[in-house]
């Protein structure tokens, strides 16, 4: 039995409004052991993207406790335990693609050959080699997003925080980062916790997969999801994958009418 | 840009507005300077008629507005026709209130920047500076000019330093305030990703708040040049200063010279011109460098 990385127990957040409290997430229990992938789905405003903030240390919950690695989430956040990525790309402007990568890097005070090799090694990783010189506009937003998934794992995380890294992208790219992503993860076995809205992206990648439902926002429903090692795009057509899609998209159902 | 681009896009409509502004400049001279001729006649005894008056309005020696060609002859003999180190060269005159816009924009860039970090990263301090900061520009410059000048010199400090804190005085304050929205303006998720890094408050300045602000800073530079400059003639008016363009201002008002007051107002004109236009070009190169997409 590999070892729980992430343990949230009886999670709470209540955000204090102007137009008063919402309670962001309610009663969350989850445990994710080491090397799973996590999908976090469910409608808009169901708390998808706090519950990531909570475990990064970003937002403080007002119940309950989470530990990473026995760790507090801030003490594994000074510990850079995990790499976050955005909705949106988040890269500066004004550095290039390769100085973009660099930061965590330069931040972490690593000496400029390590930094090398890490930028050549990730961005060859996401398929960004050549592009090193380049400026963030000058990437698709495709590109833009690789380029931060290899800025994260330049840091050498155990852990990788993905907040619906490819929402904004169309079907075919998303479809072949997917593939990317899932190969990475075979290759490196990071814990992955994944936040999407997609059905057919969280059955293909994860081994886990968190149905939430909103007002408040809460855990509806875990399903276990395992494909098997080698998933080629093509599995999205087998009665397994439908399945378990059918399975997720009940659950999304059932939770959404909780609340009409 | 090519050559042909490049006379339809700039010099073309650039030379129009000159040629349509000297044009208006010497209709005004002519109305402004023909009741004078009317008044010599007058009291001659005689009449005059307006072909004579014409050629007379452009020539006279204290016109109410001179003539162009009256002010740009006298630019010329002040300039070219003159050794710089002379105290009637405008070259000279120039050099002095330059010198003094110089120091005192460079001495407001530090203050001003020094203000904006001091608020962005102490929260007591936004509170206690920013009000006076405001109100310190509320003050007319020409009120406060003097007292700088006269306490400063109580002290025993006379000459460049006083006139430039006047510029400083001026300038500081769009740094102050372009550059605290400048350290402001990185985005929430640009902050949270340093969170992420466990990215100390130093490292996040220097590698996220200070590069932000830049094109901010650059853009705040062009305004506070310019006062600068105004700044530093404002500075030479009230010390009865023999040296600057302020000098020649108050010189030529003192004693009617209304051509060497518009060359020397014309000169500050050219010389704020070409202060914002380097503040400009060092900003675009600036900017291009960091990866600025060109428009
Ligand atoms: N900083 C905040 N202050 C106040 N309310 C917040 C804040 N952040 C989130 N919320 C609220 O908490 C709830 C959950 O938001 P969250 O962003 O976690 O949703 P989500 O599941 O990620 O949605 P989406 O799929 O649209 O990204 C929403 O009702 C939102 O309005
Ligand atoms: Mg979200």
């Amino acid at each position: 039995m590999p070892e729980t990385v992430i343990s949230a127990q009886n999670l709470d957040l209540t955000f204090e409004t102007n137009d008063g409290p919402v309670h962001a997430l309610k009663d969350i229990t989850l445990d994710i052991a080491e090397g799973e992938f996590v999908s976090l789905i469910g409608p808009s405003g169901c708390g998808k993207t706090t519950l990531l903030r909570v475990i990064a240390d970003l937002e403080q919950p007002t119940g309950g406790t989470v530990s990473i690695n026995g760790m507090t989430p801030e003490q594994a956040r000074l510990a850079r335990a995990y790499g976050y990525v955005f909705q949106q790309a988040a890269l500066l402007p004004w550095r290039t693609i390769e100085d973009n990568v660099a930061l965590p890097l330069e931040v972490m005070g690593l000496d400029s050959a390590t930094r090398q090799s890490r930028i050549k090694s990730n961005l060859e990783l996401v398929n960004l080699a050549g592009f090193e010189k380049k400026f963030p506009w000058q990437l698709s937003g495709g590109m833009q997003q690789r380029a931060s998934i290899a800025r994260a794992l330049a840091v050498e995380p155990d852990m990788l925080l993905m907040d619906e890294p490819f929402g904004a992208l169309d079907e075919i790219v998303r479809d072949h980062l997917n593939e990317q992503l899932l190969k990475l993860w075979a290759k490196t076995k990071k814990t992955v916790v994944f936040v999407t809205h997609s059905i057919p992206e969280a059955v293909f990648l994860s081994t886990k997969i968190v149905v939430m439902s909103p007002r408040p926002g809460r855990i509806h429903e875990i399903i276990d999801c395992d494909l098997g090692a080698d998933r080629p795009l093509d599995i999205r057509e087998t009665p397994e994958f439908l399945k378990i899609a059918h399975q997720v998209r009940e659950g999304l159902k059932a939770g959404h009418s909780y609340d009409e | 840009m090519n050559g042909e681009t490049f006379l339809k896009d700039k010099v073309l409509p650039i030379g129009t507005m000159v040629l349509a502004i000297i044009a208006i400049w010497y209709l005004a001279a002519v109305f402004l300077n023909a009741p004078f001729e009317r008044d010599q006649a007058e009291r001659a005894g005689t009449t005059i008629s307006f072909s004579e008056i014409l050629p007379r309005t452009m020539a006279q020696e204290r016109p109410v507005l001179p003539a162009p060609h009256q002010v740009f002859t006298e630019l010329w003999d002040t300039t070219v026709g003159k050794s710089i180190t002379s105290k009637r060269s405008l070259v000279y005159h120039s050099w002095i209130t330059l010198s003094s816009t110089l120091l005192g924009f460079l001495m407001g860039t530090v203050l001003g920047v020094a203000l904006a970090v001091g608020i962005v990263h102490f929260q007591t301090l936004d509170r206690s500076l920013m009000p006076w900061i405001i109100t310190s520009q509320t003050i007319p410059i020409l009120a406060i000019a003097p007292m700088i000048i006269v306490v400063l010199n109580a002290v025993g400090i006379s000459g460049l330093l006083p006139k430039a804190t006047i510029s400083m005085y001026l300038s500081f304050f769009p740094i102050a305030v372009g550059m605290t929205k400048g350290l402001r303006s990185p985005e929430v998720m640009h902050l949270d990703l340093m969170r992420t890094y466990s990215a100390s408050a130093s490292q996040t300045f220097w590698k996220l708040r200070l590069p932000a602000a830049v094109p901010f800073l650059v853009t705040s530079m062009k305004v506070a040049i310019s006062i600068a400059l105004v700044g530093a003639i404002v500075g030479e008016l009230p010390t009865g200063a023999v040296a600057g363009l302020g000098a020649r201002l108050l010189a030529g008002s003192y004693y009617g010279q209304t051509v060497q007051i518009w060359s020397a107002l014309l000169m500050a004109a050219a010389l704020a011109g070409i202060l914002v236009s380097l503040v400009d070009v060092i900003g675009s190169r600036v900017n291009r460098r960091m990866g600025v997409k060109p428009a």
